[in-house]
């Protein structure tokens, strides 16, 4: 089986500083990584290849440097990469990537066969919208099974699947059908790592580039910010709000005098909590 | 909004950068929609606040609310009807066929296209749910229009477009989205980031029912079962009125006990910032903060978390924010309410004595008298 997988190169979120005087966020040096979110994703259809056998695609739009990613990718056991790379793309909006990489996707199915499976990690850490994968399902009119927890099995011969998905209050447990498109949750696998062979494999195998024209999109009026519906008009930082915290004061003063002083400053300020407080504990 | 556009020129605006005149097709768009999400037979919380919400706007832009329910015939849609009504929706439009019984993509995609096509909203919001994310980017990329995540604050513009911000940048700093050109404008809002507005019973308003323009055989996604949460082991912490959480000013995952003796002693739920969950000291569930829960507590105590802009989009709704951190640097302390600078391991324990002391039968006879 044939399965392809959407990763995106993100900043290292846990490194990004902001200029202190200027607000604007300081690029220069924060390390990047491929989004956590899609490595479960990874390494659900490196286990399904293990089991079905076939083929696994990593794909990702972005600039020339998100190679690195993919080659990352390569090293865990992916067994083909494809960048998509044009200016035309910069500026994107979450419709307009799926749209380009629907139209990569459809490609790839074209040029190393058509995909059982389009994975996509749940959201991205960097634009945390969830809503690439489903504009891809939509555009390539697969089956959508957001947000799954554990795929339970899967029957090439029928084209079913049956996967356990996260909804509110509880777990739903669906049957689907192939093609289809899964965004997959955290916390689902352990992630492998790839040996080292796999490694220097990587740094040397060929990554298939491909351009806007490449990927037979025609139409780059859909893409980047000309194909993009929503426009940034601002950023900014929160304001800071007008008074800072009101310090307790905490020298030389035992700790539970500070504790009382502290609940006594609370209830002053909620009395109404006292009650609820009290009646909640239960003692 | 003549400020909004003196800062813009860093980013370069495309095609939808500049608001045009709006094309024919999109200028009888009007009104302000809400999804009303069904779960399990009640009204997710998240539908009421956006309909508060969607009053604020309906009412500036002199437009009417409008609730959307889908669901399966009967009890259940009349109750989310009357529900919608009671918490401002001007009318409501429903679609109820056997189809929309469970959650799917497809049926639910399908209806809701359908009726925005029908009946032209200016204006469509969804709570950031797995189900509301689920369906918003389906229905957003059906109609070829532009959606907006998990916003934390919603406005109309003097020109009457909705002005969407929400945090950017792994949650950095915040960005004001506009759509400007595509109809409808979209918005997904996480649950608690709004307050509940007043539930106040009135007559029935406007009813218009659809059909859904499938049945069951065209859909090929089925539903094989439900395992709900089991209930006492579930973090509630969205709906929690007390909240301690702690963060990495902890130090070890075994300080998180301190924590929880506290929520416990004062019967509050526990929480953690995101760092934790991303160290595996806590579960996703009970994460606060801009990728986690959003939280309104009346009271949230915050334990050596240092307040990135992530944490405070979640908690800025508290009423009473309580900070302990070392650091007298800290963000935390830009928007607690009540900070003391000293380390939270040490100090946990003395104020969950305190606590228990104070509410103790004993103390509130006391009090009582």
């Amino acid at each position: 089986m044939h399965i392809v997988i959407c990763i995106k190169q993100v900043p290292d979120s846990a490194q990004i500083r902001v200029h202190p005087v200027t607000n604007t966020i300081m690029r220069q040096g924060v390390p990047t990584i491929i989004n956590p979110y899609d490595l479960f994703a990874l390494e659900e259809a490196l286990k399904l290849r293990d089991v079905h056998g076939g083929e696994v695609t990593v794909l990702t739009m972005g600039p020339p440097m998100a190679e690195d990613s993919l080659r990352k990718a390569l090293g865990y056991g992916a067994d083909r990469a494809v960048l998509l790379t044009d200016r035309y793309f910069a500026g994107s909006d979450t419709l307009a990537t799926s749209f380009a990489l629907s139209q990569a996707i459809a490609k790839i199915g074209e040029t190393f066969g058509r995909p059982d499976i389009v994975f996509t990690g749940k959201q991205t850490i960097d634009g945390d919208t969830a809503q690439v994968g489903p504009g891809i399902a939509k555009r390539l009119d697969l089956s959508q099974l957001t947000y799954v927890a554990k795929i339970a099995s899967i029957d090439l011969d029928t084209r079913e699947i049956e996967v356990a998905r996260r909804a509110e209050g509880g777990t739903q447990l669906l049957k689907s059908r192939l093609p289809c498109l899964i965004t997959m949750l955290e916390d689902t696998n352990e992630i492998r790592r790839g040996s080292l062979q796999q490694a220097l494999c990587a740094a040397r195998r060929q990554v298939v580039k491909w351009t806007a024209a490449d990927a037979g999109i025609d139409d780059l009026t859909r893409c980047g910010l000309r194909g993009s519906p929503t426009v940034v008009k601002r950023v900014f930082a929160p304001t800071a709000r007008a008074e800072r915290a009101a310090q307790i004061d905490t020298a030389e003063r035992g700790l539970q005098d500070i504790a009382d002083e502290l609940i006594a400053d609370i209830l002053t300020r909620r009395p109404a909590l006292e009650h609820e407080l009290a009646f909640n504990s239960g003692t | 909004m003549s400020t909004a556009s003196q800062t813009t020129p860093r980013i370069a605006p495309g095609r939808a950068g500049v608001k045009k005149e709006l094309p024919d097709h999109f200028k009888d768009y009007r009104h302000v929609w809400v999804f009303l999400e069904l779960e399990r037979g009640n009204v997710h919380p998240v539908s009421f606040e956006l309909l508060g919400e969607g009053r604020k706007l309906a009412d500036k832009l002199e437009v009417q609310l409008a609730g959307v329910v889908l669901g399966p015939p009967g009890e259940m849609v009349e109750d989310a009807v009357a529900e919608a009504f009671a918490y401002g929706a001007d009318l409501v439009y429903i679609v109820d066929a056997p189809p929309l019984a469970d959650y799917r993509n497809e049926p639910f995609a399908k209806a809701l296209t359908d009726l925005v096509n029908t009946h032209k909203p200016e204006i469509l919001l969804l709570g950031a749910t797995t189900l509301g994310r689920d369906l918003a980017g389906s229905v957003a990329t059906t109609l070829q229009t532009g959606l907006t995540a998990d916003c934390t604050e919603l406005d109309v513009d003097s020109d009457g477009s909705l002005a969407a911000t929400r945090p950017t940048f792994g949650g950095s700093l915040l960005c004001t989205i506009y759509t400007l050109n595509y109809r409808p404008q979209m918005a997904t809002v996480r649950p608690r980031v709004m307050p509940m507005p007043q539930r106040v019973d009135k007559p029935v308003g406007r009813v218009m029912r659809h059909k859904l323009s499938l049945v069951e055989d065209d859909i090929v996604t089925k539903v094989l079962g439900f395992l709900p949460d089991n209930q006492s082991a579930m973090a509630n912490l969205a709906y929690a009125d007390v909240v301690v959480a702690g963060g990495l000013g902890l130090g070890a995952a075994e300080n998180l006990q301190l924590v929880k003796n506290l929520a416990r002693a004062i019967g509050a739920e526990h929480g953690c910032s995101r760092p934790l969950v991303q160290k595996g000291w806590m579960p996703a569930d009970r994460q606060i903060g801009q990728t986690g829960k959003t939280i309104r507590p009346k009271l949230y105590i915050a334990a050596g978390i240092s307040g990135a802009i992530q944490h405070r989009v979640g908690v800025e709704g508290a009423d009473l924010i309580v900070a302990i951190n070392t650091d007298p640097n800290a963000p935390i302390f830009e928007f607690a309410h009540l900070g003391i600078v000293t380390d939270a391991i040490r100090f946990l324990p003395a104020l969950t004595e305190a606590f228990t002391r104070r509410l103790s039968p004993h103390s509130r006879d006391k009090l009582a008298s």
